[in-house]
């Protein structure tokens, strides 16, 4: 743990000099890590294999009871199920167009820096504020469909179950794609002009560079921004919750939303908290996935030392 | 000068570290000792009852008013209360009666929900209470009291109104197609095309907050079986919900939804915006099945509809061949006081004092007539004369003193693990997703539980 080499591959003198004290310096992270992470994550799995109603005082062991009630019920399977929906069709929704919008904004001129402030307003509001305004705006009756007198726009939207799916993707697309156009725009910045300069030499025109090397150079980047969406969407929960608590039936329960529903309103915290220990599990199992897909090969990227 | 700037790091990093250590600890200790403030430690003079409610106005005003009366008359017991919002304040309540840091005075529901609170040993027994002190029992509607008893024990103070479900119309509406409101469950189906040729929905629905439309099936059960059709399920007898008489009413239920007897896209509707009470005073649906509750609302947000005499309500009529009383009714019957058992032997008396005095009140009792309720304190229709709301409050009252049975939502009268299961079935059945048997072992399955 002390002897991490960073990527910028430091000579031996400085690891040895640098390594107490920065050891030191990740003693306050560790701290707050442990105390409100680890140690209530620890909680949830003792939890898990307990009986508990949230409200006597009493929480006796059950062995794995918790564990056989959540694997047996076909909930879990739907759960996760439309989790996984969830972060698929975001991220293919949300992926291309935060790349193309990023490129777009990485350009120096007036104008693109103005639209990039623009663009960057959804990011401020609260998921909640922005559940709460999409709802009346989707009412069937009293919403934008009917204040436009437009048909098309007065459908059953979060009464049926594929029509509230894509309004979630939607919404949290809407919500997120300015964050990540950000990240893309960064990364395009940092790009060499050089390489660019080159492959005009060589006749490249804009589409083959974009091609050729603007995405390849990105690949940290998309890694990273893919990263944050595939965890963010699984434990996505506010926008949910507000938008359609799960609804209609159980056609947007994710699994954070079925483990609220499951210890906090049927009182249920075994079965919560082994739902909660899963959560975790497919969190990491996805994030160690992610990185494995970045690969080792740090020369892949030419953003330093080129 | 290297190992010094090293020291200085190591100096600054530990320094930071502390405040945060500290900061920390600050957090464990004080975080669940302030909701529970009045709950582990008294002041000076005397002990402090804590108390929380519901923030919704004009019932957070009543609410708050009696308690400020209540200290001002005792300056050594006094209450201390907090506000919560509705969901938030299920969720906290629950919580800080986990971890043992409830208020004195613990509010709620009754039924189900207060039961688990009395499986968990956290609330006072009332029962030798209430018998001591038999002028506030009398005080109160007998039939309040069916939802604050657990095992022929008394756990809790009714208190504040009483909220039965009626069955709203709009005059205007049945004006335009020139029918009568229903008289009985045929009727209903009779007027459903009717309304629907004149492109009026023929009921308003807040469909995606489920209990709405589990309060269609209370009627259901109650008018075509009887009250015992639901206690067999209260009662945890085996199969209660595949009674024919269950399955029966869930099919006249799916039979009402599938000639569109509901706005189109219910399911998009919730009861917390109002939405479901705009259909009606706008005149886009003709009729509602609503809370007591939503009389207020309609007449704040209407304009002229209730004041100028459009509203209509009534009873739910009678099924066809039902066996149940059509006097009966479902609702909430009132809304419960407990005590913490938890909390100290001052604050538990000041608690019983404020339950015998200002809470039962001449002047709380107005108060709540006031916004258009019924209280559960008996003699409250001398109120109803000054009130521009008379005919409803009679009309409440004369519900609650007809009704053999009063009962309560099914919601707060199951356990919270069953509620839950029961409104996410509701939900798929008036979504068409699931018939009525696959409703009935759905719901078999989560029997006393």
């Amino acid at each position: 743990m002390v002897t991490v080499p960073p990527r910028g591959r430091p000579s031996a003198a400085t690891r040895v000099r640098g390594s107490g004290a920065l050891a030191w310096l990740a003693v306050p992270a560790l701290l707050v890590f442990v105390g409100f992470g680890v140690i209530p994550l620890l909680g949830v799995l003792a939890l898990s294999f307990t009986t508990w109603d949230g409200l006597s005082q009493d929480i006796t062991f059950s062995g794995f009871t918790s564990w056989s009630a959540v694997l047996s019920d076909p909930g879990l399977p739907h759960a996760l199920w439309v989790t996984f929906l969830i972060m698929a069709l975001s991220w293919l929704v949300q992926t291309p167009a935060s790349i193309l919008i990023g490129v777009f904004l990485a350009g120096r001129q007036r104008y693109r820096t103005l639209l990039a402030v623009l663009y960057f307003i959804p990011l401020l509001l609260s998921s909640a504020a922005i559940a709460i305004t999409y709802k009346a705006l989707l009412d069937p009756n009293f919403g934008l469909g009917a204040g436009l007198g437009l048909d098309f726009l007065t459908q059953d939207w979060l009464g049926d179950g594929t029509l509230a799916m894509g309004v979630v993707i939607f919404i949290v697309s809407w919500q997120f794609i300015p964050f990540h156009s950000l990240l893309y725009q960064g990364g395009v910045r940092q790009i060499p002009r050089s390489m660019y300069e080159a492959a005009e030499l060589d006749g490249a025109g804009r589409v083959r560079k974009f091609f050729s090397i603007t995405l390849p150079q990105l690949k940290y980047t998309i890694i990273t921004s893919s990263t944050l969406m595939v965890v963010g969407s699984l434990t996505l929960f506010d926008l949910i919750f507000v938008l359609t608590a799960g609804g209609p039936g159980d056609a947007t329960r994710v699994l954070a939303l079925d483990m609220y529903k499951r210890g906090y309103q049927a009182n249920l915290m075994g079965p919560a908290s082994a739902i909660a220990v899963i959560l975790v599990l497919v969190g990491l199992a996805l994030a160690l996935f992610l990185r494995r897909l970045g690969g080792r090969d740090a020369g892949a990227s030419q953003l330093e030392g080129a | 000068m290297e190992s010094r700037t090293t020291s200085r790091r190591t100096f600054l990093t530990m320094s930071m570290g502390l405040p945060l250590g500290a900061a920390l600890a600050a957090c464990g200790t004080s975080g669940p000792g302030t909701p529970g403030g009045g709950g582990s430690s008294g002041g000076g003079g005397g002990a402090k009852a804590s108390y929380w409610f519901l923030s919704t106005e004009p019932q957070e005003g009543v609410r708050r008013r009696t308690a400020e009366r209540f200290n001002q008359a005792n300056p050594n017991g006094q209450i201390e209360f907090t506000t919560f919002q509705n969901d938030a304040f299920k969720t906290k309540i629950k919580t800080a009666i986990g971890a043992g840091e409830a208020p004195t005075i613990i509010w709620g529901w009754g039924g189900g929900g207060l039961r688990s609170y009395v499986q968990a040993g956290q609330v006072e027994d009332l029962t030798s209470w209430f018998d001591q002190n038999a002028a506030v029992k009398d005080k109160l509607f007998p039939s309040s009291f069916g939802a604050a008893t657990v095992d022929d024990k008394i756990y809790a103070m009714p208190c504040e109104t009483m909220q039965p479900i009626v069955l709203y119309y709009d005059k205007r509406a049945f004006d335009k197609i020139g029918a009568e409101p229903p008289q009985s469950w045929g009727d209903i189906m009779d007027l459903v095309p009717k309304f629907n040729a004149k492109g009026i929905a023929p009921f308003s629905l807040g469909g995606q907050s489920r209990w709405t439309n589990m309060m269609w099936l209370e009627f259901l059960f109650d008018r075509m079986g009887g009250p015992e059709v639901f206690q067999a399920v209260f009662d945890a007898e085996k199969d209660a919900w595949s009674n024919p008489v269950a399955i029966d009413a869930l099919t006249k239920m799916q039979d009402l939804i599938k000639a569109d007897g509901f706005i189109k896209g219910f399911s998009s509707i919730t009861a917390d915006s109002n939405a479901d009470q705009a259909l009606l005073y706008t005149g886009k649906a003709a009729m509602m099945l609503h809370g007591g509750w939503t009389y207020g609302g309609m007449k704040q947000d209407g304009g002229d509809f209730v004041p100028g005499g459009n509203l209509g309500f009534m009873n739910f009529p009678p099924i066809d061949g039902g066996k149940g009383d059509p006097g009966n009714t479902v609702g909430n019957p009132g809304q419960y006081m407990s005590i913490s058992a938890k909390a100290t032997p001052e604050q538990k008396e000041i608690a019983k004092k404020f339950f015998s005095t200002e809470l039962i009140s001449d002047k709380s009792a107005e108060e709540w007539v006031s916004t258009g309720a019924v209280p559960v304190i008996k003699g409250s229709e001398k109120f109803f004369a000054n009130s521009p709301d008379a005919e409803f409050l009679n009309f409440v009252v004369g519900i609650a003193n007809n009704a053999k049975v009063f009962q309560q939502s099914w919601d707060q009268a199951l356990s919270p693990t069953a509620a839950e299961v029961l409104l996410d079935n509701i939900a798929k059945l008036f979504q068409l997703s699931i018939g009525p048997q696959e409703f009935a072992t759905n719901m078999n399955a989560v029997i006393g539980k």
